[in-house]
Protein backbone atom coordinates (compact mmCIF):
# COMPACT_ATOMS: atom_id res chain seq x y z
CA UNK A 1 0.00 0.00 0.00
CA UNK A 2 1.31 2.80 -0.89
CA UNK A 3 1.88 5.92 1.92
CA UNK A 4 -0.16 8.30 0.94
CA UNK A 5 -2.95 5.74 1.34
CA UNK A 6 -2.28 4.55 4.36
CA UNK A 7 -1.68 8.01 6.07
CA UNK A 8 -5.23 9.18 4.39
CA UNK A 9 -7.21 5.95 5.35
CA UNK A 10 -5.56 6.83 9.63
CA UNK A 11 -6.43 10.59 9.28
CA UNK A 12 -10.52 9.57 8.28
CA UNK A 13 -10.36 6.53 11.05
CA UNK A 14 -9.20 9.29 13.30
CA UNK A 15 -11.62 11.20 11.92
CA UNK A 16 -14.48 8.64 12.62
CA UNK A 17 -13.75 7.78 15.90
CA UNK A 18 -13.72 11.00 17.25
CA UNK A 19 -17.34 11.44 15.79
CA UNK A 20 -17.54 7.76 17.68
CA UNK A 21 -16.65 9.56 20.94
CA UNK A 22 -19.09 12.47 20.19
CA UNK A 23 -21.79 10.64 19.64
CA UNK A 24 -20.85 7.76 22.89
CA UNK A 25 -20.81 10.90 24.80
CA UNK A 26 -24.14 12.19 24.07
CA UNK A 27 -26.38 9.01 24.05
CA UNK A 28 -28.70 9.17 26.43
CA UNK A 29 -27.18 5.84 28.18
CA UNK A 30 -23.87 8.12 29.77
CA UNK A 31 -26.31 10.37 31.78
CA UNK A 32 -25.75 8.35 35.07
CA UNK A 33 -22.29 7.72 34.68
CA UNK A 34 -21.50 10.97 33.99
CA UNK A 35 -23.38 12.56 36.40
CA UNK A 36 -21.61 10.34 38.91
CA UNK A 37 -18.32 11.02 37.91
CA UNK A 38 -19.42 14.87 38.19
CA UNK A 39 -20.14 14.65 41.34
CA UNK A 40 -16.71 13.12 42.39
CA UNK A 41 -14.56 16.36 43.25
CA UNK A 42 -17.38 17.68 45.40
CA UNK A 43 -17.89 14.50 47.72
CA UNK A 44 -14.49 14.16 49.09
CA UNK A 45 -16.04 16.87 51.23
CA UNK A 46 -12.86 18.37 53.56
CA UNK A 47 -13.04 17.96 56.93
CA UNK A 48 -13.51 21.49 58.80
CA UNK A 49 -11.39 21.06 61.46
CA UNK A 50 -9.83 23.03 63.92
CA UNK A 51 -6.35 24.07 62.92
CA UNK A 52 -4.30 20.94 63.81
CA UNK A 53 -7.20 19.10 64.22
CA UNK A 54 -5.89 16.58 61.33
CA UNK A 55 -3.52 13.36 61.62
CA UNK A 56 -0.55 14.83 60.59
CA UNK A 57 2.01 13.02 59.96
CA UNK A 58 5.68 13.06 62.03
CA UNK A 59 7.39 13.69 58.89
CA UNK A 60 5.67 16.30 57.21
CA UNK A 61 6.99 18.89 60.02
CA UNK A 62 10.43 19.69 58.73
CA UNK A 63 9.24 19.95 54.96
CA UNK A 64 9.98 23.08 52.88
CA UNK A 65 8.78 25.60 55.38
CA UNK B 1 5.17 4.91 59.45
CA UNK B 2 1.98 7.18 58.38
CA UNK B 3 -1.71 5.33 59.20
CA UNK B 4 -3.12 4.47 56.09
CA UNK B 5 -6.07 6.60 55.96
CA UNK B 6 -4.40 9.91 55.49
CA UNK B 7 -3.91 11.24 52.10
CA UNK B 8 -0.17 11.75 51.05
CA UNK B 9 -0.12 15.76 51.76
CA UNK B 10 3.98 15.77 51.98
CA UNK B 11 4.46 15.88 48.36
CA UNK B 12 1.75 18.00 47.62
CA UNK B 13 3.02 20.63 50.38
CA UNK B 14 6.65 20.71 48.67
CA UNK B 15 5.43 20.95 45.48
CA UNK B 16 2.77 24.04 46.17
CA UNK B 17 5.44 25.99 47.89
CA UNK B 18 8.03 25.15 45.79
CA UNK B 19 5.60 26.83 43.19
CA UNK B 20 6.09 29.92 44.61
CA UNK B 21 9.22 30.19 45.03
CA UNK B 22 10.22 29.64 41.47
CA UNK B 23 6.96 32.10 40.30
CA UNK B 24 8.92 34.86 42.20
CA UNK B 25 12.29 33.63 40.93
CA UNK B 26 11.08 33.35 37.28
CA UNK B 27 9.27 36.41 37.20
CA UNK B 28 12.26 38.24 38.70
CA UNK B 29 14.15 37.19 35.83
CA UNK B 30 11.26 37.93 33.71
CA UNK B 31 11.44 41.92 34.94
CA UNK B 32 15.51 41.71 34.31
CA UNK B 33 15.07 40.30 30.85
CA UNK B 34 12.73 42.84 29.96
CA UNK B 35 14.76 45.97 32.10
CA UNK B 36 18.00 44.45 29.72
CA UNK B 37 15.63 45.53 26.42
CA UNK B 38 15.18 48.89 27.95
CA UNK B 39 18.77 49.23 29.07
CA UNK B 40 20.91 47.25 27.31
CA UNK B 41 23.89 48.32 29.88
CA UNK B 42 22.24 45.82 32.44
CA UNK B 43 24.14 43.05 30.72
CA UNK B 44 26.21 43.39 33.26
CA UNK B 45 28.17 39.98 32.41
CA UNK B 46 28.55 37.49 30.16
CA UNK B 47 26.32 35.28 32.62
CA UNK B 48 23.96 38.13 33.15
CA UNK B 49 23.38 38.72 29.06
CA UNK B 50 19.96 38.50 27.61
CA UNK B 51 20.51 35.65 25.26
CA UNK B 52 21.60 33.40 28.52
CA UNK B 53 19.03 34.55 30.91
CA UNK B 54 15.96 34.60 28.32
CA UNK B 55 15.65 30.87 28.04
CA UNK B 56 16.54 31.06 32.22
CA UNK B 57 13.41 32.70 31.96
CA UNK B 58 11.46 30.69 30.12
CA UNK B 59 12.67 27.17 31.88
CA UNK B 60 11.80 28.88 35.45
CA UNK B 61 8.58 30.28 34.94
CA UNK B 62 7.21 26.82 32.91
CA UNK B 63 8.92 24.01 34.08
CA UNK B 64 9.60 25.58 37.71
CA UNK B 65 6.71 27.40 38.52
CA UNK B 66 3.84 25.86 36.13
CA UNK B 67 5.54 22.29 36.28
CA UNK B 68 5.61 22.42 40.14
CA UNK B 69 1.97 23.83 40.39
CA UNK B 70 1.09 20.53 38.32
CA UNK B 71 2.92 18.49 40.07
CA UNK B 72 0.98 20.05 43.30
CA UNK B 73 -2.46 20.14 42.13
CA UNK B 74 -2.23 16.53 40.09
CA UNK B 75 -1.15 14.65 42.80
CA UNK B 76 -3.78 16.48 45.10
CA UNK B 77 -6.27 15.62 42.55
CA UNK B 78 -5.94 12.19 41.68
CA UNK B 79 -5.74 11.26 45.28
CA UNK B 80 -8.77 13.10 46.42
CA UNK B 81 -10.88 11.80 43.51
CA UNK B 82 -9.56 8.39 43.22
CA UNK B 83 -10.44 8.40 47.32
CA UNK B 84 -6.91 6.67 48.30
CA UNK B 85 -3.49 7.57 49.41
CA UNK B 86 -0.96 8.14 46.39
CA UNK B 87 1.33 5.09 45.22
CA UNK B 88 4.98 4.70 46.03
CA UNK B 89 5.34 7.72 48.80
CA UNK B 90 8.85 6.81 47.96
CA UNK B 91 9.08 7.53 44.22
CA UNK B 92 6.66 11.00 44.98
CA UNK B 93 9.39 11.88 47.01
CA UNK B 94 11.90 11.29 44.54
CA UNK B 95 10.04 13.61 42.10
CA UNK B 96 10.27 16.36 44.34
CA UNK B 97 14.19 16.13 44.60
CA UNK B 98 14.78 15.07 41.44
CA UNK B 99 12.71 18.07 39.94
CA UNK B 100 14.22 20.43 42.10
CA UNK B 101 17.80 19.44 40.83
CA UNK B 102 16.76 19.49 37.31
CA UNK B 103 15.62 23.35 38.37
CA UNK B 104 18.88 24.23 40.18
CA UNK B 105 21.13 22.45 36.94
CA UNK B 106 18.92 24.81 34.52
CA UNK B 107 20.14 27.99 36.86
CA UNK B 108 23.60 27.27 36.79
CA UNK B 109 23.89 25.83 33.42
CA UNK B 110 21.94 28.23 31.40
CA UNK B 111 23.67 31.19 32.29
CA UNK B 112 26.86 29.62 32.35
CA UNK B 113 26.24 29.39 28.35
CA UNK B 114 25.38 25.64 28.35
CA UNK B 115 22.88 25.09 26.09
CA UNK B 116 21.38 22.65 23.07
CA UNK B 117 19.50 25.99 21.66
CA UNK B 118 16.19 24.37 21.17
CA UNK B 119 13.54 26.32 21.99
CA UNK B 120 11.72 25.05 25.61
CA UNK B 121 14.37 22.36 25.65
CA UNK B 122 17.66 24.33 25.99
CA UNK B 123 18.85 21.70 28.76
CA UNK B 124 21.85 19.57 27.64
CA UNK B 125 21.49 16.09 27.65
CA UNK B 126 22.96 15.14 31.45
CA UNK B 127 19.96 17.21 32.38
CA UNK B 128 17.27 15.62 30.10
CA UNK B 129 18.08 12.24 31.09
CA UNK B 130 17.65 13.41 34.63
CA UNK B 131 13.95 14.83 33.39
CA UNK B 132 13.40 11.56 32.06
CA UNK B 133 13.60 9.61 34.90
CA UNK B 134 11.66 12.16 36.99
CA UNK B 135 8.90 11.81 34.32
CA UNK B 136 8.58 7.96 34.55
CA UNK B 137 8.61 8.33 38.75
CA UNK B 138 5.67 10.62 37.75
CA UNK B 139 4.17 8.39 35.32
CA UNK B 140 4.04 5.36 37.73
CA UNK B 141 3.14 7.75 40.90
CA UNK B 142 0.15 9.02 39.40
CA UNK B 143 -1.17 6.14 37.11
CA UNK B 144 -0.47 3.71 40.33
CA UNK B 145 -2.66 6.03 41.80
CA UNK B 146 -5.20 5.94 39.45
CA UNK B 147 -5.11 2.26 39.07
CA UNK B 148 -5.49 1.65 42.74
CA UNK B 149 -8.54 3.65 42.88
CA UNK B 150 -11.74 3.40 45.28
CA UNK B 151 -14.37 5.03 42.89
CA UNK B 152 -15.77 3.88 39.65
CA UNK B 153 -14.76 6.67 37.45
CA UNK B 154 -11.78 8.03 36.77
CA UNK B 155 -12.71 12.22 37.42
CA UNK B 156 -12.13 13.93 33.97
CA UNK B 157 -8.97 16.09 35.68
CA UNK B 158 -7.43 13.13 35.89
CA UNK B 159 -7.50 12.38 31.78
CA UNK B 160 -6.06 15.83 31.42
CA UNK B 161 -3.53 15.02 33.65
CA UNK B 162 -2.77 12.19 32.14
CA UNK B 163 -2.50 12.74 28.79
CA UNK B 164 -0.30 15.83 30.01
CA UNK B 165 2.12 13.17 31.48
CA UNK B 166 2.19 10.99 28.68
CA UNK B 167 2.48 13.48 25.61
CA UNK B 168 5.18 15.36 27.59
CA UNK B 169 7.09 11.94 27.77
CA UNK B 170 6.62 11.25 24.34
CA UNK B 171 7.41 15.14 23.60
CA UNK B 172 10.83 15.36 25.42
CA UNK B 173 12.39 11.81 24.73
CA UNK B 174 12.19 12.48 20.98
CA UNK B 175 13.13 16.03 20.58
CA UNK B 176 16.12 15.54 22.96
CA UNK B 177 17.14 12.75 21.23
CA UNK B 178 21.03 13.95 20.66
CA UNK B 179 24.29 12.90 20.94
CA UNK B 180 26.53 13.89 23.29
CA UNK B 181 29.82 14.73 22.81
CA UNK B 182 31.23 16.42 25.55
CA UNK B 183 29.75 16.70 29.18
CA UNK B 184 27.76 19.80 28.40
CA UNK B 185 27.44 20.03 24.51
CA UNK B 186 25.59 17.56 22.05
CA UNK B 187 23.91 17.86 18.33
CA UNK B 188 20.79 16.63 17.94
CA UNK B 189 20.21 13.22 15.42
CA UNK B 190 18.08 15.71 13.54
CA UNK B 191 19.03 18.00 10.54
CA UNK B 192 18.06 20.79 8.69
CA UNK B 193 14.50 20.85 8.29
CA UNK B 194 13.36 17.79 9.98
CA UNK B 195 15.52 19.30 12.88
CA UNK B 196 13.14 22.25 12.68
CA UNK B 197 9.80 20.28 12.96
CA UNK B 198 10.77 17.80 15.32
CA UNK B 199 11.30 21.22 17.56
CA UNK B 200 8.30 22.83 16.86
CA UNK B 201 6.41 19.30 17.15
CA UNK B 202 8.07 20.04 20.67
CA UNK B 203 7.50 23.36 21.09
CA UNK B 204 3.74 23.30 19.81
CA UNK B 205 3.06 20.50 22.03
CA UNK B 206 4.50 21.94 24.81
CA UNK B 207 1.93 24.55 24.76
CA UNK B 208 -0.93 22.02 24.01
CA UNK B 209 -0.10 19.09 26.99
CA UNK B 210 2.38 21.02 29.32
CA UNK B 211 0.71 24.18 29.07
CA UNK B 212 -3.23 23.59 28.70
CA UNK B 213 -3.81 20.15 29.17
CA UNK B 214 -2.67 19.89 32.68
CA UNK B 215 -3.87 23.34 33.46
CA UNK B 216 -7.00 22.27 32.08
CA UNK B 217 -6.60 19.72 35.04
CA UNK B 218 -6.68 22.19 37.75
CA UNK B 219 -9.38 24.00 36.13
CA UNK B 220 -12.25 20.58 35.74
CA UNK B 221 -11.08 20.12 39.94
CA UNK B 222 -10.81 23.73 41.34
CA UNK B 223 -13.21 25.98 39.52
CA UNK B 224 -16.19 23.43 40.90
CA UNK B 225 -14.65 22.99 43.95
CA UNK B 226 -14.54 26.46 44.64
CA UNK B 227 -17.47 27.30 43.00
CA UNK B 228 -19.35 24.62 44.88
CA UNK B 229 -20.87 22.96 42.41
CA UNK B 230 -20.41 20.28 39.41
CA UNK B 231 -18.53 21.08 36.05
CA UNK B 232 -21.15 22.56 33.55
CA UNK B 233 -21.39 20.02 31.46
CA UNK B 234 -19.39 16.56 32.29
CA UNK B 235 -20.02 15.13 28.41
CA UNK B 236 -18.75 18.53 26.79
CA UNK B 237 -15.47 17.69 29.10
CA UNK B 238 -15.09 13.99 27.48
CA UNK B 239 -16.16 15.60 23.48
CA UNK B 240 -13.27 18.43 25.22
CA UNK B 241 -11.14 16.13 25.91
CA UNK B 242 -10.87 13.83 22.83
CA UNK B 243 -10.79 16.84 20.87
CA UNK B 244 -7.76 18.31 21.81
CA UNK B 245 -5.88 14.93 22.01
CA UNK B 246 -7.02 14.61 17.99
CA UNK B 247 -5.89 17.83 17.01
CA UNK B 248 -3.81 19.23 19.08
CA UNK B 249 -0.48 17.40 17.34
CA UNK B 250 -0.67 18.83 14.47
CA UNK B 251 -0.90 22.51 14.88
CA UNK B 252 3.37 22.62 15.45
CA UNK B 253 4.18 24.02 12.03
CA UNK B 254 2.43 27.32 12.26
CA UNK B 255 5.50 28.65 14.45
CA UNK B 256 7.17 27.72 10.46
CA UNK B 257 5.57 29.59 8.24
CA UNK B 258 7.27 31.05 5.22
CA UNK B 259 10.11 28.93 6.04
CA UNK B 260 12.18 25.99 4.48
CA UNK B 261 8.85 23.73 5.85
CA UNK B 262 6.89 22.30 2.97
CA UNK B 263 4.12 24.70 2.16
CA UNK B 264 1.93 21.58 2.86
CA UNK B 265 2.95 21.09 6.25
CA UNK B 266 2.64 24.86 6.51
CA UNK B 267 -1.11 24.72 5.43
CA UNK B 268 -1.94 21.92 7.44
CA UNK B 269 -0.71 23.99 10.88
CA UNK B 270 -2.70 26.43 9.96
CA UNK B 271 -6.05 24.48 9.69
CA UNK B 272 -5.27 22.30 12.40
CA UNK B 273 -4.79 25.81 14.91
CA UNK B 274 -8.06 26.90 13.54
CA UNK B 275 -9.98 24.18 14.56
CA UNK B 276 -7.89 23.82 17.60
CA UNK B 277 -10.31 27.35 18.24
CA UNK B 278 -13.43 24.80 18.31
CA UNK B 279 -12.55 22.89 21.43
CA UNK B 280 -10.24 25.19 23.00
CA UNK B 281 -13.54 27.51 23.20
CA UNK B 282 -15.76 24.41 24.32
CA UNK B 283 -13.32 24.01 27.55
CA UNK B 284 -13.59 27.60 28.31
CA UNK B 285 -17.35 27.79 28.33
CA UNK B 286 -17.13 24.81 30.01
CA UNK B 287 -15.36 25.80 33.08
CA UNK B 288 -17.01 29.82 32.61
CA UNK B 289 -20.71 27.77 32.87
CA UNK B 290 -20.25 25.65 36.05
CA UNK B 291 -20.68 29.14 37.72
CA UNK B 292 -24.15 29.55 36.13
CA UNK B 293 -26.58 30.41 38.43
CA UNK B 294 -24.18 31.34 40.56
CA UNK B 295 -22.31 34.45 39.23
CA UNK B 296 -22.87 36.33 42.57
CA UNK B 297 -19.87 34.36 43.93
CA UNK B 298 -17.68 35.89 41.87
CA UNK B 299 -18.24 39.34 43.42
CA UNK B 300 -17.07 37.95 46.66
CA UNK B 301 -14.86 35.36 46.36
CA UNK B 302 -11.39 36.08 45.22
CA UNK B 303 -9.87 32.83 44.15
CA UNK B 304 -13.09 32.55 41.88
CA UNK B 305 -12.13 35.76 40.62
CA UNK B 306 -8.58 34.39 39.76
CA UNK B 307 -9.85 31.24 37.89
CA UNK B 308 -12.59 32.46 36.04
CA UNK B 309 -10.62 35.71 34.88
CA UNK B 310 -7.52 33.18 34.09
CA UNK B 311 -10.54 31.23 31.68
CA UNK B 312 -11.49 34.29 29.89
CA UNK B 313 -7.47 34.86 29.22
CA UNK B 314 -7.57 31.22 27.74
CA UNK B 315 -10.43 32.11 25.56
CA UNK B 316 -8.72 35.39 24.33
CA UNK B 317 -5.36 33.26 23.78
CA UNK B 318 -6.70 30.85 22.14
CA UNK B 319 -8.53 32.92 19.56
CA UNK B 320 -6.05 34.88 19.05
CA UNK B 321 -3.46 31.88 18.49
CA UNK B 322 -5.47 30.41 15.44
CA UNK B 323 -5.95 33.81 14.14
CA UNK B 324 -2.34 34.82 14.17
CA UNK B 325 -1.14 30.75 12.47
CA UNK B 326 -3.20 32.07 9.40
CA UNK B 327 -0.52 32.92 6.82
CA UNK B 328 -1.15 36.28 5.61
CA UNK B 329 -1.41 37.31 9.77
CA UNK B 330 1.28 35.38 10.53
CA UNK B 331 3.39 37.21 7.46
CA UNK B 332 2.52 40.25 9.87
CA UNK B 333 2.96 38.85 13.40
CA UNK B 334 5.97 36.67 12.80
CA UNK B 335 9.24 37.49 14.66
CA UNK B 336 7.57 40.93 16.10
CA UNK B 337 6.50 41.26 19.91
CA UNK B 338 3.25 40.59 19.05
CA UNK B 339 4.03 37.16 19.72
CA UNK B 340 5.36 37.77 22.95
CA UNK B 341 2.30 39.46 23.55
CA UNK B 342 0.45 36.57 22.63
CA UNK B 343 2.01 34.09 24.73
CA UNK B 344 2.02 36.72 27.68
CA UNK B 345 -1.96 36.40 27.72
CA UNK B 346 -1.48 32.51 27.92
CA UNK B 347 1.52 32.32 30.61
CA UNK B 348 0.47 35.37 32.89
CA UNK B 349 -2.97 35.39 32.27
CA UNK B 350 -4.48 31.73 31.88
CA UNK B 351 -1.26 29.51 33.35
CA UNK B 352 -0.24 32.14 36.16
CA UNK B 353 -4.09 33.06 37.22
CA UNK B 354 -4.90 29.22 37.42
CA UNK B 355 -2.30 28.45 39.32
CA UNK B 356 -2.23 31.28 41.59
CA UNK B 357 -6.17 30.29 42.31
CA UNK B 358 -5.47 27.01 42.15
CA UNK B 359 -2.84 27.38 45.39
CA UNK B 360 -4.85 29.91 47.04
CA UNK B 361 -7.21 27.23 47.10
CA UNK B 362 -4.95 24.56 48.15
CA UNK B 363 -2.21 25.72 50.72
CA UNK B 364 -4.56 26.58 53.66
CA UNK B 365 -5.99 22.62 53.18
CA UNK B 366 -2.45 21.92 53.46
CA UNK B 367 -1.99 23.03 56.52
CA UNK B 368 -5.92 22.57 58.55
CA UNK B 369 -6.88 25.75 57.64
CA UNK B 370 -9.80 26.64 55.93
CA UNK B 371 -8.17 30.13 53.83
CA UNK B 372 -5.26 31.75 53.66
CA UNK B 373 -4.28 33.88 56.72
CA UNK B 374 -5.64 37.25 54.37
CA UNK B 375 -8.14 37.08 51.92
CA UNK B 376 -7.57 41.05 51.32
CA UNK B 377 -4.38 40.47 50.30
CA UNK B 378 -6.17 37.60 47.85
CA UNK B 379 -7.75 40.32 46.36
CA UNK B 380 -5.05 42.97 45.98
CA UNK B 381 -2.96 40.20 43.83
CA UNK B 382 -5.44 39.49 41.83
CA UNK B 383 -6.20 43.27 40.62
CA UNK B 384 -2.49 43.81 40.62
CA UNK B 385 -2.20 40.60 38.89
CA UNK B 386 -5.01 41.66 36.18
CA UNK B 387 -3.73 45.39 35.65
CA UNK B 388 -0.11 43.78 35.06
CA UNK B 389 -1.23 41.46 32.48
CA UNK B 390 -2.90 44.15 30.46
CA UNK B 391 -0.49 46.30 30.34
CA UNK B 392 1.65 44.05 29.51
CA UNK B 393 -0.37 42.35 26.61
CA UNK B 394 -1.44 45.76 25.12
CA UNK B 395 2.04 47.12 24.44
CA UNK B 396 3.07 44.02 22.87
CA UNK B 397 0.18 44.10 20.67
CA UNK B 398 0.28 47.34 19.57
CA UNK B 399 4.24 47.16 19.52
CA UNK B 400 4.66 43.91 17.59
CA UNK B 401 1.78 45.06 14.73
CA UNK B 402 4.01 48.14 14.58
CA UNK B 403 7.14 46.32 14.00
CA UNK B 404 5.48 44.30 11.63
CA UNK B 405 4.24 47.19 9.73
CA UNK B 406 7.34 48.91 9.87
CA UNK B 407 9.56 46.22 8.31
CA UNK B 408 6.73 45.53 5.65
CA UNK B 409 6.70 49.33 4.71
CA UNK B 410 8.36 49.81 0.82
CA UNK B 411 8.84 53.54 -0.50
CA UNK B 412 7.85 54.15 -3.75
CA UNK B 413 11.09 53.69 -4.99
CA UNK B 414 11.34 50.39 -3.98
CA UNK B 415 13.66 50.25 -0.63
CA UNK B 416 12.48 49.80 2.58
CA UNK B 417 10.44 52.61 3.90
CA UNK B 418 12.36 52.12 7.48
CA UNK B 419 15.43 50.85 8.73
CA UNK B 420 15.24 48.02 11.66
CA UNK B 421 17.40 49.94 14.30
CA UNK B 422 13.96 52.66 13.30
CA UNK B 423 11.69 49.88 14.55
CA UNK B 424 13.69 49.09 17.75
CA UNK B 425 13.54 52.89 18.54
CA UNK B 426 9.62 53.04 18.17
CA UNK B 427 9.66 50.05 20.93
CA UNK B 428 11.15 51.37 23.34
CA UNK B 429 7.68 53.38 24.97
CA UNK B 430 6.57 49.77 24.76
CA UNK B 431 9.03 48.11 26.41
CA UNK B 432 8.50 50.55 29.44
CA UNK B 433 5.23 49.59 29.80
CA UNK B 434 5.43 46.06 29.04
CA UNK B 435 8.60 46.20 32.19
CA UNK B 436 5.81 48.47 34.09
CA UNK B 437 3.52 45.62 33.52
CA UNK B 438 5.67 42.75 34.39
CA UNK B 439 6.79 44.45 37.56
CA UNK B 440 3.42 44.42 38.78
CA UNK B 441 2.84 40.54 38.09
CA UNK B 442 6.05 40.25 39.49
CA UNK B 443 4.78 42.26 42.83
CA UNK B 444 1.57 40.33 43.20
CA UNK B 445 3.44 37.10 42.94
CA UNK B 446 5.30 39.19 46.22
CA UNK B 447 1.90 39.49 47.98
CA UNK B 448 1.16 36.34 47.32
CA UNK B 449 4.62 34.59 48.91
CA UNK B 450 3.97 36.68 51.63
CA UNK B 451 0.06 35.72 52.33
CA UNK B 452 1.73 31.96 51.93
CA UNK B 453 4.33 32.99 54.65
CA UNK B 454 1.99 34.28 56.96
CA UNK B 455 -0.58 31.34 55.90
CA UNK B 456 2.07 28.74 57.08
CA UNK B 457 4.18 29.53 59.55
CA UNK B 458 3.69 28.08 63.04
CA UNK B 459 1.06 25.97 61.22
CA UNK B 460 1.12 21.76 61.81
CA UNK B 461 1.19 20.07 58.27
CA UNK B 462 -2.18 18.14 58.31
CA UNK B 463 -2.86 15.34 56.38
CA UNK B 464 -6.60 14.99 55.68
CA UNK B 465 -7.84 11.86 56.32
CA UNK B 466 -9.56 10.12 53.25
CA UNK B 467 -13.32 9.83 53.47
CA UNK B 468 -14.44 6.76 54.65
CA UNK B 469 -17.45 4.12 52.67
CA UNK B 470 -15.80 6.38 49.35
CA UNK B 471 -16.09 3.08 46.81
CA UNK B 472 -19.37 3.44 45.02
Amino acid sequence: MDLALARSIVTVAAFVTFIGIVVWAWSGARRERFEAAAKLPLEDDEPQRPRGGGVAAPSDHGSMR
Amino acid sequence: MQSQDTFNYTVVRQFALMTVVWGVVGMLVGVLIAAQLMWPELNLAPWLSYGRLRPLHTNAVIFAFGGSALFATSYYVVQRTCHVRLFSPALASFTFWGWQVVIVAAAITLPLGFTTSKEYAELEWPIDILITLVWVAYAVVFFGTIAKRRTPHIYVANWFYGAFILTVALLHVINSAEIPVTLWKSYPVYAGVQDAMVQWWYGHNAVGFFLTAGFLGIMYYFVPKQAGRPIYSYRLSVVHFWALIFTYMWAGPHHLHYTALPDWAQSLGMLFSLILLAPSWGGMINGIMTLSGAWHKLRDDPILKFLIVSLSFYGMSTLEGPLMSIKTVNALSHYTDWTIGHVHSGALGWVGLISIGALYYLIPRLYGRTEMASVGLITLHFWVATVGIVLYIAAMWIAGVMQGLMWRGVSPDGTLTYTFAESVKATYPFYAIRLLGGTLYLAGMLIMAYNVWKTVVGQRAVDAPIPAAAAA
